[in-house]
């Protein structure tokens, strides 16, 4: 979303080979050792290779453990410490006037916005010394080249886009965008979130990022699909919970998605999905969503039973091909889609996973280049491939260093807010969120297989913060916050700060996290603030 | 060519890069000499010997996976000193190490003509197999102390550091650190190791478990390319299916995003995709 307004298209803009021939690599909000452990590994390459690794994240992770540097910063106060940073390279002049002039806009009234926030001034909300934010923002000015990676700590907050848009402007700043070795990363948290954004299922995009608003584009889609298409951007996630609430949508349709047990405050998304009158689930488990449908289609084909492409966070187009027969008559998603609009009347015919591609590609510059033929020959393209015969992208927005740039890339001033809860007497901690490295979001994958650090759902929790409750390790609590209670087994933890508590969604059968995180949404994405909940502990 | 350096292998000239290694440069020559510890992509631990060559004018044989390339050297890949060095090292592997697993060394022991019992009756690396988790099993009576799983498992790719040599002689041996288990070790299973073992002292439960019971067929087993699930890394599985069941999960060594390398979901997190068979 922040990436989509400053640069047009929301993707990493850069290759994971960037990693190993950069000279600074800052990861906010993102523990890749355990989230991302193969992007770790480039990382890692980079950090042999001489790159300074500097790791912003609330806790001590395996990421953490091999950075130069790690900022325990609280929870939620990443404006304050990058509007620092840019603060202190403007005042020491230490930014490219030649980039800032060439290729952006905006920076005058940018200047302005960050005037206030001293590096004192930062050091209160994020707990980190002026004399640190300083050091980081002149190291992060001075290296020749600068790689930014972030995960959900940026994006799973009330203010998820500003904090993208923080890191931009650090990077439009000092140039570290559009050339090798320099770059803004999201690291992808599911395998095809970059191929469903790609094939436009945003709510106001067409496939290719293509803008819904724009005339041209649509007529472009009407010839091609022979229907009218509106001109009114579909709802987010948020607004469709929104118009279930008011009862302006009645219906839902969901594949491969488990939204009881993965969005926040699940005891509302209850009562939300109790008051549709049709809910119809695709997946290829019975889920706890599936168990609340009125029909369930079971789609029993995962991944190595399907063919088609996924789209990774370094925008290579990948090749997914069925490795083993589906069980019984189970059919693909493609097969179950267009049967359903047969169904309704509409004379969808049922297209293999290649055929799709063909039409998608001729209606979108970015995959235009990519044949079937190509991605196998080339262990996948990077997009844009406008053409084929292109070599594919290893390095997005490298027009921004042409002698003339046409669209400049905008400063965006954004300003610090706290996470939406606090904590009070009441609730007085912070419970954060995220995963651990043998396990994957809800665990419909992971619980399957026989881990041996699987024991289910535990809080990480300071013993500090422990011990004056009277609290034992390993002892089961209750946790509680304003939406709801669970009960969990406490581990006596220095990975969090005293303040701070920790759990994951691995293990909703065992512990139902999301009955305690918070819905409050990023009006911009529509984001949850899956990273701040405010919460007390009562022993049992 | 500018960067680069001229020699001699078995008495054909050969003009390569500067820092191409002997082994390298005797490829390019299609003079191929055999490894058994040097990886692709690992750095070369220099543990084994198997790629002896001889360098005119230096006084022992020169392992060729790490000696850099120099202008005017002359080097030999097939003298009889090294012929013997590449048998003797072949026969002392096969004296203490079971090689059923172990193409690399088989082949090396055939190429270079080694006895196998030549040296047989004395100490041998044989012990119980451990078996303390459901992912991967240590066989170490096969292992060959190549080192390949300790740089894995380090700076060469997973950045770890669960496990490394320990011992001297013939207690030398990979230990994940005060001679634990590995649930009790900072081991995090990604099974890097396991895909970089040259002789199946590391191996997926799954196909010990077959191999043990006799079911593990090659001939049945097919191979099929496509993309993990789990996180937006995109790494390359090769899914190893026999009976319509995936047993055995690896990654091409050539591939831009893995480099032969995967976490432990992409590895060994593949049950949930078959499990409607077993329920």
């Amino acid at each position: 979303m922040g990436l989509t307004t400053v640069f047009g298209s929301g993707a990493g803009t850069s290759s994971y080979d960037d990693f190993h021939h950069t000279a600074f690599i800052l990861l906010v909000g993102s523990n890749a050792a355990e989230a991302h452990p193969i992007i770790f590994h480039h990382i890692m390459k980079g950090v042999h290779n001489g790159a300074e690794l500097v790791v912003v994240d609330p806790r001590k992770t395996l990421t953490t453990k091999r950075a130069h540097e790690h900022l325990q910063i609280a929870v939620g106060s990443d404006i304050a410490l990058l509007n620092a940073m840019a603060h202190v390279i403007i005042r020491d002049g230490l930014y490219r006037t030649d980039f800032i002039d060439r290729a952006t806009e905006g920076f005058a009234a940018f200047a302005e916005s960050v005037k206030a926030w001293t590096p004192e001034r930062a050091s209160v909300p994020t707990g980190i010394s002026a004399e640190r934010i300083e050091s980081l923002a002149r190291r992060y000015a001075k290296a020749p080249t600068a790689m930014i990676g972030w995960t959900l700590g940026i994006t799973e907050h009330h203010n998820a886009v500003d904090n993208v848009l923080a890191l931009i402007n650090l990077s439009l700043l000092c140039g570290n965008v559009g050339r090798p070795g320099a770059g803004l990363n999201p690291l992808r948290g599911q395998n095809n979130v970059q191929g469903g954004g790609d094939m436009g299922a945003l709510p106001g995009r067409l496939p290719g990022f293509q803008d819904v608003l724009d005339p041209e584009v649509r007529s472009k889609f009407e010839a091609a699909w022979g229907v009218p298409i509106s001109a009114e951007p579909g709802w987010d996630q948020t607004q469709m919970f929104e118009a279930i609430e008011n009862d302006k949508l009645r219906g839902l349709y969901i594949i491969g998605e488990n939204p009881i047990q993965s969005e926040a405050n699940a005891e509302h998304m209850r009562h939300l999905f109790n008051k549709l009158d049709a809910l119809v689930v695709q997946d290829i488990f019975l889920t706890a969503t599936g168990e609340m449908a009125d029909v369930v289609l079971p789609a029993n084909v995962s991944f190595a039973e399907s063919d088609g492409t996924y789209t990774n966070s370094e925008r290579r187009v990948q090749r997914v091909r069925a490795a083993r027969k589906a069980p019984g008559q189970a059919q693909d998603d493609l097969w179950v889609v267009a049967s359903l609009a047969q169904a309704m009347g509409h004379p969808w015919p049922v297209q293999g996973a290649e055929a799709v591609f063909d039409e998608m590609r001729k209606l979108t510059t970015n995959y235009r280049g990519m044949t079937y033929e190509r991605l196998e020959q080339a262990q996948g393209m990077q997009w844009p491939v406008p053409y084929e015969g292109h070599p594919g992208s290893k390095v997005l927005h490298d027009r921004l260093w042409e002698a003339t740039v046409e669209k400049k890339a905008p400063f965006i001033p954004v300003d610090w807010s706290p996470p939406s809860e606090m904590p009070t007497p009441e609730f007085p901690l912070l419970l954060t969120t995220g995963r651990r490295l043998a396990f994957f979001n809800t665990g419909v994958q992971s619980n399957v297989y026989d881990h041996p650090h699987k024991i289910g759902e535990w809080m990480e929790m300071h013993r500090d913060d422990a011990k004056p409750l009277g609290i034992r390790d390993g002892e089961t609590v209750a946790v509680v916050s304003r939406r709801g209670r669970v009960e969990v087994p406490v581990h006596y933890s220095d990975a969090v700060m005293p303040g701070t508590v920790f759990m994951t969604l691995h293990f909703p059968e065992h512990v139902m996290t999301n009955n305690l995180t918070i819905d409050a949404t990023d009006p911009k994405s529509g984001t949850a603030e899956f990273k701040a909940a405010a919460v007390r502990i009562e022993r049992l | 060519m500018e960067n680069s350096v001229t020699l001699a292998i078995d008495g054909q000239s050969i003009t390569v890069a500067e820092g191409t290694t002997l082994r390298a440069a005797c490829d390019v020559a299609h003079h191929t000499v055999p490894t058994l510890c040097w990886h692709e992509n690992l750095t070369p631990a220099n543990a084994c010997r198997a790629c002896v060559v001889e360098v005119k004018g230096s006084r022992t044989l020169v392992a060729s996976c790490s000696r850099i390339a120099e202008n005017g050297m002359e080097v030999q890949t097939g003298s009889e000193r090294v012929m013997n060095a590449r048998k003797v090292v072949a026969e002392l592997l096969l004296s203490t190490s079971d090689s059923n697993l172990a193409p690399d060394l088989i082949a090396l022991a055939q190429n270079s003509g080694a006895q196998a019992d030549r040296f047989a009756g004395g100490a041998t690396w044989a012990q119980p197999a451990l078996e303390d988790n459901n992912l991967y099993v240590r066989d170490l009576s096969k292992c060959i102390l190549c080192y390949r799983c300790v740089e894995a498992c380090g700076d060469d790719a997973q950045n770890t550091f669960a496990i490394a040599v320990a011992g001297r002689g013939f207690n030398a041996h990979i230990d994940a650190g005060f001679g634990r288990d590995l649930p009790e070790s900072d081991c995090v299973y990604c099974g890097n190791c396991v895909a970089v073992c040259p002789t199946g002292a590391l191996i997926g439960k799954k196909e010990w478990d077959l191999r043990q019971t006799g079911q593990w067929d090659e001939s049945q087993i097919t191979q099929t390319e496509t993309i993990c699930s789990f996180c937006g890394v995109g790494c390359e599985l090769n899914l190893h299916v026999m009976d319509n069941q995936i047993i055995k999960v690896t990654s091409p060594m050539d591939h831009p995003v893995t480099h032969g390398m995967l976490c432990v979901k992409g590895r060994y997190g593949y049950e949930f995709a078959q499990s409607e068979e077993q329920s």
